[in-house]
């Protein structure tokens, strides 16, 4: 070939091969790479390859929009078409992040119009999006194709009606778990007639009626639609009509499943779900009660994720489904179904590698008793491939986790929440710490923790000494003193994120994290005993950090009630709202 | 207004962290839209806090009074929501009733009741409490010490009566009987 560019010497000798290269080739080769991390050790190669890794990059992950700029982003990058933001700190979606706290889009996308005008897909998460924001993306981007928002704010259905309006090309549009402001159902009607290219729609969230002609209408003209998820206002009947229409779905997630329904219309919605032959997700079932699980039993033999954590099923319910799922590998189910229906978990679902149990009744008492210590165990007996648990309770055992993770030693992922703050062991009344010893000594490979129950600095030294690669941890309501964190700040050399609420930790547990920041994407400490001249230490200290404190009404100046710590190529925010301290 | 305080004896139904008749500071305060936060205050109450715990090790019980804290247990408000439209059995409509500054809760069963003054009577005389009359665009005024709020399907606490009893019936989560002074915000709307 001819196109060999400047940067090729003609004195080529083994030393050099590298850089006798075409630059072409090496975009090619590198074009292929797809993992992040990869690419970050492509780029310290040495300048051509760096060069030619930010050339042929196309996307871009980004955990903290506040540690880069949409300029240095666009500077290193040039040839960006997919970006993936994520914002508010994790502990906002528990309402401890005030509103109005930032993370907006806007300034992004006007930097996206410009430089990557090309841009096809935007996924977002915990961010600030406005209706003005949406109708700005809608038309500066002519090639865009997958807009994803997941826990977002800030805006409205009216901006969900700019992208079905304006977007041409689009192939995903995909709304989850979020608080925008439900208007009116009319935006579905706003894809055009001519709009045929939709692979993905996710409105599950969403309350409204939609205009359930047009969603037909759509899904008909759509033959490529493979994930649709409907709100709760949509019927079975409705749900039939539009299956018939798309058995091509792999993905589905169903309205409301608890109408009266006729024998016909029952054998039809059976028919329906037993032409979807390539269901392999499977969500939604808002309200379901056993009643009519069953026509669901045709299409489950594929299922590999059942998400059942909007249904009130009992144990029973649950049991007489599974048997109809053999190949599941993640499941979700509401605490509803007890102990009873874990047992069956066990069961039927030799496979599995992920289970999630939520709470029904988060804030209540006595109205059921919820999944124990015993359906925990249960499970571990059935599953021995589980790898990620969430897990809410009322009671718990430290033999009990401890015979979990003996049964299931490669966890990834280990999440318990015991709902009652600072709860020990029930039956022995002692700290859960050997629980959580037992997790970190036998899980090698346990990326991610979350901590609950009454423990001491003891859970922390086990942390400290055994997770050697645990990258997220979340702690509440725990600990003796700043010894137990200054375990974990030198001790998981891995460690990415670390979310405190609730802990007797102090300045000096703060500061004794101050190398480790830097390698670290964020540190969260809430309701924990800094004070200013501890954050503002370590502001001073470690210059490329980003000290934030969020000041509160009505407590003493002195304390620093909530802190956010996190590198930042960028400096200090430019956009903090009056009740963010940068320091 | 002292004597009926005294009468009330507030600080028997005070809410605090400890088993009753031990005396821990208070740890909790209302915010304005009525869930109850323990955020730790200093140093010192988070080591008295710690030696609590170990105390109640001894304990196989429960603390009775139990504390709702902000953002606990970390579910997400929109599941929070989603199950709000359960009833709870097929019978009556239960819902708990909290009252500012009271320990325990209730629980009444909403069916039982055909309308606002029905309702309103029932909780005035399971509280002792008075509301005083129910205004559209006042709220509640004329000797009204508390006032009734409840909470809807989206999570808001609205004022007791503003909507249709019917709609109330559906969209009623929980009661929560609040200081006249808090609610005055929500009836001047």
């Amino acid at each position: 070939m001819e196109c060999k560019r400047k940067k090729e010497l003609p004195h080529s000798n083994g030393l050099n091969r590298a850089t006798a290269f075409p630059d072409e080739v090496l975009e090619r080769v590198l074009s292929l790479l797809k993992s992040h991390k990869d690419r970050s050790s492509v780029s310290l190669v040495c300048k051509d390859w760096y060069n030619a890794e930010r050339w042929s990059r196309r996307h871009v992950f980004i955990g903290n929009c506040y540690s880069v700029s949409p300029e240095i982003l666009t500077r290193r990058f040039p040839n960006i078409r997919s970006v993936t933001l994520k914002g508010k700190p994790r502990f906002s979606d528990f309402d401890l992040v005030p509103p109005k706290w930032g993370a907006d889009i806007h300034s992004w996308l006007v930097v996206f119009a410009k430089e990557y005008p090309f841009l096809e897909e935007l996924r977002l998460k915990r961010m600030s999006v406005t209706d003005e924001s949406l109708e700005f993306l809608a038309l500066s981007f002519p090639n865009f194709k997958a807009l994803s928002l997941m826990s977002c704010d800030g805006f409205s259905t009216d901006g969900l009606a700019a992208i079905a309006t304006n977007c041409k090309n689009l192939i995903e549009l995909d709304i989850l778990e979020h608080g925008i402001e439900d208007k009116s159902g009319s935006w579905l009607s706003c894809f055009p007639e001519s709009f045929t290219s939709l692979e993905v729609l996710n409105f599950a969230n969403l309350h409204n009626d939609v205009h359930v002609d047009a969603l037909e209408k759509l899904v008909s003209r759509c033959k490529s639609l493979k994930t649709l998820k409907v709100n709760k206002s949509i019927t079975l009947e409705q749900l039939q009509r539009l299956l018939v229409r798309a058995p091509q779905l792999t993905e589905l997630g169903t309205g409301s499943f608890s109408q009266e329904l006729t024998t016909q219309q029952y054998s039809q919605l059976e028919n329906a779900f037993n032409s979807c032959k390539n269901l392999h997700i499977l969500s939604g079932l808002f309200e379901a009660t056993g009643q009519y699980l069953s026509v669901l039993y045709p299409a489950c033999t594929n299922l590999t994720f059942l998400n059942l954590s909007y249904a009130t099923l009992d144990g029973d319910d649950l049991a007489k489904l599974l048997v109809h799922c053999p190949n599941l590998k993640r499941l979700w189910v509401l605490d509803t179904v007890e102990d009873k229906g874990l047992e069956a978990v066990g069961s039927y679902c030799p496979l599995l590698e992920e289970l999630r149990v939520f709470p029904s009744d988060p804030f209540d008492e006595g109205i059921n008793d919820g999944v124990t210590e015993s359906g925990f165990v249960a499970v571990s007996n059935g599953c021995r491939k589980l790898h990620y648990v969430l897990y809410f309770c009322r009671q718990m055992t430290n033999a009990a986790v401890t015979t979990f993770v003996q049964n299931c030693p490669d966890f990834t992922h280990f999440r318990l929440c015991i709902m009652d703050p600072g709860q020990p062991d029930y039956l022995t009344h002692e700290p859960m710490d050997e629980a959580f010893g037992a997790v970190v000594k036998t899980c090698s490979k346990l990326r991610r923790l979350s901590v609950s129950g009454f423990l001491t600095d003891l859970t922390f030294e086990y942390i400290g000494k055994y997770a050697k690669n645990l990258e997220t941890l979340s702690v509440a309501f725990a600990g003796s003193g700043d010894w137990g964190m200054q375990c974990v700040m030198e001790g998981c050399p891995k460690l990415r994120k670390l979310e405190i609420r609730d802990c007797p930790f102090g300045n000096a547990a703060l500061l004794s994290g101050l190398e480790k920041y830097e390698s670290m994407r964020s540190l969260w400490m809430s309701d924990c005993n800094l004070t200013m001249i501890g954050c503002r230490t370590l502001a001073k200290e470690m210059p490329r950090l980003n000290v934030e404190v969020i000041k509160e009404e009505g407590t003493d100046d002195s304390q620093a009630k909530k802190v956010y710590v996190y590198r930042s190529v960028a400096g200090p925010r430019r956009d903090a709202p009056p009740f963010v301290l940068t320091l | 207004m002292e004597k009926y305080e005294s009468e009330l004896n507030l600080k028997a139904t005070e809410l605090r962290l400890g088993l009753p008749g031990s005396d821990e500071p208070e740890k909790s305060s209302c915010t304005s839209n009525g869930v109850r936060s323990n955020k730790r205050s200093s140093p010192e109450t988070s080591e008295e806090e710690s030696v609590n715990k170990i105390d109640h090790e001894q304990d196989s019980a429960r603390q009775p009074a139990k504390v709702q804290v902000v953002g606990w247990p970390p579910v997400r408000s929109y599941r929070k929501n989603v199950l709000a439209a359960h009833e709870n059995g097929d019978g009556g409509k239960y819902v708990k009733v909290s009252m500012a500054g009271a320990a325990y809760l209730r629980k009444i069963d909403l069916k039982v009741y055909k309308n606002y003054p029905e309702l309103l009577m029932a909780l005035e005389k399971m509280f002792k409490c008075s509301f005083g009359e129910y205004s559209e665009r006042e709220g509640y005024i004329n000797g009204s010490e508390y006032a009734p709020t409840y909470e809807d399907k989206d999570g808001d606490w609205m004022l007791v009566g503003d909507v249709p009893w019917d709609m109330f019936m559906c969209c009623c989560k929980r009661l929560r009987i609040v200081k006249g002074s808090e609610a005055k915000g929500l009836g001047c709307l």
